[in-house]
């Protein structure tokens, strides 16, 4: 296994796991504030991506349908944290995800409404197509580049938004006593609308970024919204931070158990059974990590409290 | 989400008196979700075959799976105890086939499959009412692996998902491929990115790409390899290549052979018509599942034409005389009820504004299956 492979699979897991922590983001930001359990956020990251199809269709821009992306997922996300999710804030955890759920079904049958039940076609923009040769003979995606610059940086944006502005202190002081601040004169509605759009936005942009690459299709968000739980889990609930590391996390243990745990089991096992083997491990691996970090620290990596 | 629609063929049975005996037909297919678009197509080319016969002796229920083997399971046992029908078909995954198939059967219901044809119900775990109007589950992938020899290539990379019809993709592209493998992997079910498996593509020094990734799958695989820099020859089974996904692959498929026992240019009348009249009423071209569907209805009324459904043997018998005009041209069962059937090389090309398939070549001319031997009837 040469150092070219080990390079590019690292490359790889680094940009799966800042893809994945756009939505881990959103959805720890939610929990942390508002302490709801949103199962519908993969819904956000499926409107994102159709939006995304239709406005490149329409226009040819990829920057408009980015743009396109973040307002509609953030439209949706402030309608349904108005019109439901309001009401189910001081209602137990079982309430929220029932509700959720339900959500996601309207989300999906809406969409095949209006789409249809075949996959759109949303491509990479032309200029950032083909493979850039990096330093040491990497030969590697130019967008998944751009896919790892752009997730670090909309991370350290997010980053400076929490710990440096007005909103931001609000939102952390939303997380740790939400009467207080609401005493205080915030008005608290606002900030949760404002928090669940954000959440959103970044959901439909990571659904319209790794749309580009992938099938833009119905049900495209939960796989997705699965290991953004496990990331939360991994990284604490309500820390951007722990989002960071945890989706970083996941996305190598991923990716390089996926390559290198078939090939470990190769060396006394016959192949077909070490691929076999390896592969169902591989599988399994984010979740061993999930319950090995939970027994170190209950609280997750960053986590305030349980 | 669930919703139930009635279609009487052409209208109800009003003449008093009429000695027609009535025909109910329980379709259990995926129509919500992501997988909708193969039920769809196969619910469509069914109707419209049942449409066009003009028979108004035929009455199908249709329901929606959800592609849930356990709603499935629940819809096949109201079918059979309160709707009373007499043939099930529309089931699209293996999984949900295995749930239902052979309880169906074993209750004497007659099941056409459409689509699914797991390998335990072509082999030891056959029934004299189980017809597979589609084709056994390895031989697109036994196809692939004949194009694979004659195409010259000597050092192919293979990959499906880690379920079983992804095991049976693999074990049917090796039994006929005589060159050497490059590697092998199983991806996870689901999974939509593929930069790793690339990745080792490029580090394995294969000459050729064997890829069974059904629906969304290979559409991420596809485009992702396009970006990749990687231009290894690509084969794979019409499952990835069908006219319903091929426009959200977009140029990224262009080229690439992939192996379908049906293709809209198959050169016969039945076919001809059956393309522009599925055009004209639903508009939009046919899908290889579509015309499962059709071949499925009209393989059914060419049976209810000669045989009464309640005389259970005689109307097996008429079934597996298969004397229709199927959209492939010759049809026939084998002797475990699966068909028997050219398959063909396809090439994905371009008409105007539309990704297609074209017919290249045969990869295998009336193949059978590698499990009829075990079938004892």
């Amino acid at each position: 296994m040469s150092h070219i492979l080990i390079a590019e699979q690292v490359l790889n897991g680094l940009q799966f796991g800042v893809m994945l922590f756009l939505m881990a983001a959103g959805l720890t930001l939610i929990f942390g504030v508002m302490g709801l359990i949103n199962l519908a956020h993969g819904s956000l990251y499926m409107i994102g991506a159709f939006f995304a199809a239709v406005v490149a269709g329409w226009t040819g821009s990829f920057l408009l349908a980015l743009i396109a992306a973040m307002a509609a997922a953030a439209a949706a996300g402030a309608l349904v944290e108005l019109v439901v999710i309001r009401r189910l804030y001081d209602k137990d955890h079982l309430d929220q995800v029932l509700a959720t759920f339900a959500l996601i079904l309207i989300f999906s049958e809406g969409t095949r409404w209006v789409f249809g039940s075949f996959p759109l076609f949303l491509d990479i923009p032309d200029a950032l197509s083909g493979p850039v040769t990096l330093p040491g003979g990497i030969q590697y995606p130019l967008y998944r580049l751009v896919l790892i610059g752009t997730g670090l940086g909309v991370a350290l944006g997010l980053g400076l938004l929490i710990t440096r502005t007005r909103i931001g202190i609000q939102i952390r002081a939303g997380e740790n006593d939400r009467e207080m601040i609401a005493a205080l004169g915030v008005d608290i509605s606002r900030l949760y609308t404002l928090v669940f759009a954000l959440g959103a936005a970044l959901a439909g942009l990571a659904g319209a970024l790794v749309g580009a690459i992938q099938s833009v299709q119905v049900g495209m968000g939960e796989p997705v919204l699965i290991l953004a739980f496990v990331v939360i889990v991994i990284g604490g609930i309500g820390s951007i931070r722990g989002a960071l590391v945890g989706a970083i996390l996941v996305g190598l243990t991923d990716t390089l158990g996926g390559v290198f745990l078939p090939e470990l089991f190769k060396l006394f096992m016959e192949p077909s059974a070490a691929t076999s083997v390896g592969s169902s491990l591989a599988s399994m691996a984010i979740y061993i990590l999930m319950a090995v970090v939970l027994i170190w620290r209950p609280t997750g990596l960053f986590g305030a409290r349980a | 989400m669930k919703f139930k629609s009635l279609a009487l063929a052409t209208g109800m049975i009003l003449a008093a008196g009429a000695a027609s005996a009535e025909v109910k037909v329980g379709m259990i297919t995926t129509l919500s979700g992501g997988g909708a678009g193969l039920g769809i197509d196969v619910r469509d080319g069914f109707m419209l075959a049942i449409e066009q016969s003009g028979r108004d002796d035929i009455e199908v229920v249709i329901e929606d799976d959800q592609r849930k083997p356990d709603i499935a399971v629940q819809l096949a046992d109201k079918m059979i105890q309160s709707e009373k029908v007499d043939v099930l078909t529309g089931i699209i995954w293996s999984n949900l086939a295995m749930a239902v198939v052979p309880a169906a059967t074993a209750q004497g219901k007659f099941y056409l499959s459409p689509n699914a044809g797991p390998s335990a119900l072509a082999g030891k775990g056959c029934h004299e009412n189980y017809f597979n109007v589609a084709w056994q589950n390895d031989n697109l992938h036994e196809a692939a692996g004949a194009h694979a020899n004659s195409a010259g290539h000597a050092k192919s990379f293979i990959l499906a998902p880690n379920y079983p019809a992804g095991k049976d993709a693999l074990t049917g592209y090796k039994r006929f491929f005589e060159g050497e493998l490059a590697g092998e992997i199983y991806t996870k079910l689901g999974q939509t990115d593929y930069a790793a498996e690339i990745a080792q593509i490029r580090a394995s020094g294969a000459d050729s790409v064997f890829f069974f990734l059904p629906g969304g799958m290979g559409i991420s695989f596809l485009k992702q390899y396009a970006d990749s820099g990687v231009d290894l020859p690509v084969v794979g089974p019409a499952f990835s290549f069908d006219q319903g996904i091929l426009q959200a692959v977009g140029g990224a498929a262009l080229g690439v052979v992939n192996t379908s026992q049906w293709n809209k240019d198959i050169d016969n009348a039945t076919n001809a018509a059956f393309v522009s009249s599925f055009q004209e009423k639903y508009g939009r071209l046919p899908s290889l599942y579509a015309s499962q569907g059709f071949d499925t209805a009209n393989l059914l009324v060419s049976a209810v034409a000669a045989a009464d459904v309640g005389d259970a043997g005689a109307f097996r018998d008429a079934l597996r005389a298969a004397n229709f005009d199927s959209t492939r041209g010759d049809f026939s069962f084998g002797p475990n009820h699966h068909p028997v059937q050219t398959i063909y090389a396809r090439e994905v090309i371009q008409e105007g504004d539309v990704f297609t398939n074209k017919i290249i070549g045969k990869a295998l001319e009336n193949h059978s299956d590698a499990y009829a031997g075990d079938c004892k009837m």
